[in-house]
């Protein structure tokens, strides 16, 4: 299959690619993660024991508290953050988090973006031209 | 965006690069979400636990507060949400000393920036409660959706990191709930029942925030049929918020923009969804009820009013928590001192209570906590606490105030 682009809102962050990491279900840095050890620690969370580390995360919306918009730069700054973040509806605590850690993050996709994107996809976004490209 | 001259000036670094950094972050934050301007705000709320900040977010901190005074204070009044630890009870905690000292830096950084640190989530029941229409920095969603559902006040949640960048700028970019459009019914809730706890106002929180899709859903709950109390609103409030990232809430015939359901909706009335008794008792089902030793008991998210704090000194008053279980009760340092005034705080630590001041379970390294204690089996009526606690190891059970309490005694279920 050939290269695809897919058109998101204008997100946050720089040009950014690495392999995707993909479920429908949803996200919170408070809520789902282990950030020391870099994986879902939530137990009912579909990537239950995965790594999110460096990947291009790939899920619905944003869920939970406040938080997140501190742990990405934290967990950038170790890192042990995603590559970068996109989901179908991010709340703002998703984007404050991407702005304050300079991290690659996009929502409000042309399709739904968790079916459009494979777990193990090689995938380029461009947020300031709400684009992503997989390969 | 359309930025005016004060937002122009710190854009371009003539105030400092602190606020230079804020407002740029703020920029694109509002391009995200399609604002066409930024809107002042009166009141910040800041989350800055230090298990949330980390080492890189206090080392921040300290580079804000290191600059001269008028680029490091803040531009509008600003409260702080609980700490990540309580000074005075970690050793008792087990808690290792670098979270106390990371603490200690934090405060230190957000003192110098004119912070007032009230470290409280319930800072609308106790420090300055939100007015109808006034636009606000908020940066708890249990404190925000209060705010905006409750009082008809105006916030987005800002997370730590925009609730400062909004302190340093004094305002924030204008979109969401400081929109008349971003206020509008989405979703029309039915209730049967009327919840009869605290516990059972979380779960109806928790219940709907389970079918609402997003943060853009504005769900409207009819049937109440009589005010709740500030407390009731609370815990429901922060279940709302807790599981479906939801900022506000409309209640018919109770909130301020709701006078009666159809009020809210442009248009028709969606076809209400019936919640009754029979999905509040399934989601107390769905953490398990088991006849077993219950290691932790905790009554915190959000930390608890006066009243709160009477009704489980009552509850304790002459018994003894059971020697292999802890009971934790959080509340905001204002009410620990007129609980210290009045005697609850000597009831409650008569019994073996441990009674903390101006922290909260979930963000005082409730993993570390854990694993120092031997915790697993935790009991609370928070149901945003028990949807939160399960990542970080714990096996969380929900229950009324009353079973709690019995438990901390009897050490099981």
């Amino acid at each position: 299959m050939g290269e695809r682009q897919i058109k998101g809102h204008v997100g946050i962050g720089p040009l950014t690619s690495g392999i995707a990491l993909v479920a429908r279900d949803n996200f919170s840095a408070r809520y789902d993660l282990d950030r020391l050890q870099g994986v879902f620690s939530r137990p009912a969370h579909a990537l239950h024991g995965q790594s999110y580390v460096d990947k291009v995360l790939v899920l619905h919306t944003a869920k939970g508290g406040v938080a997140t918009s501190w742990m990405l730069r934290e967990m950038k700054s170790r890192g042990m953050a995603p590559a970068a973040l996109l989901l179908n509806y991010a709340n703002p605590i998703m984007a404050q988090g991407a702005a304050f850690a300079e991290l690659a993050f996009m929502d409000r996709f042309e399709v739904d973006i968790t079916e459009a994107i494979r777990t193990g996809d090689r995938v380029t976004v461009d947020p300031q031209a709400g684009l992503v490209i997989v390969a | 965006m359309r930025l005016d001259d004060i937002e122009q000036a710190m854009r371009a670094g003539h105030m400092g690069p602190a606020r230079q950094a804020a407002i740029e972050q703020q920029i694109q934050v509002g391009r995200t979400f399609d604002a066409v301007d930024f809107v002042e705000v009166s009141q910040v709320h800041l989350m800055a636990d230090t298990e949330s900040l980390g080492e890189s977010g206090v080392a921040y901190l300290e580079s804000v507060a290191a600059l001269p005074a008028e680029e490091r204070r803040v531009r509008v009044p600003t409260v702080t949400d609980p700490r990540g630890i309580d000074l005075c009870a970690y050793r008792k905690l087990n808690q290792e000393e670098r979270f106390a000292e990371l603490e200690r830096r934090t405060i230190a950084a957000l003192e110098s920036m004119g912070v007032l640190m009230t470290d409280t989530c319930i800072n609308y029941q106790t420090i300055l409660p939100p007015v109808h229409g006034e636009h606000l920095a908020f940066g708890d969603t249990g404190s925000t959706i209060y705010a905006n559902s409750v009082c008809g006040a105006r916030s987005n949640f800002e997370g730590g990191p925009a609730a400062l960048a909004a302190a340093l700028t004094g305002r924030v970019p204008r979109y969401g709930c400081h929109l008349d459009g971003g206020r509008r019914g989405t979703h029309l809730f039915e209730i049967t029942e009327r919840p009869q706890n605290l516990s059972d106002w979380g779960a109806l929180g928790a219940v709907i925030g389970q079918r609402t899709g997003s943060y853009w859903t504005v769900p409207v709950i009819d049937g109440i049929g009589g005010s709740p109390t500030s407390d009731e609103l609370k815990h429901f409030g922060a279940a709302l918020a807790s599981y479906g990232s939801v900022p506000l809430f409309h209640m018919a015939g109770v909130t301020p923009e709701a006078p009666d359901a159809a009020s809210v909706f442009d248009g028709a009335s969606p076809k209400p969804e019936v919640i009754t008794r029979a999905e509040l008792d399934a989601f107390y089902a769905s953490f398990g009820r088991h006849e077993e030793h219950v290691d932790v008991v905790v009554f915190a998210a959000p930390q608890l009013s006066m009243v709160e704090m009477q009704e489980v000194a009552r509850l304790l008053e002459g018994n003894r928590v059971h020697q292999g279980t802890a009971l934790l009760i959080a509340t905001s340092p204002e009410n620990k001192s007129a609980c210290d005034r009045l005697g609850i705080t000597g009831t409650i630590e008569a019994s073996g209570a441990v009674l903390l001041r101006g922290v909260c379970f979930y963000q005082m390294y409730a993993r570390e906590l854990g694993e120092a204690n031997g915790w697993q089996r935790l009991l609370s009526n928070s149901a945003k606490l028990v949807n939160i606690i399960s990542g970080y190891g714990y096996r969380p059970v929900l229950a009324t105030t009353e079973e709690c309490i019995e438990a901390a005694i009897n050490g099981r279920m």
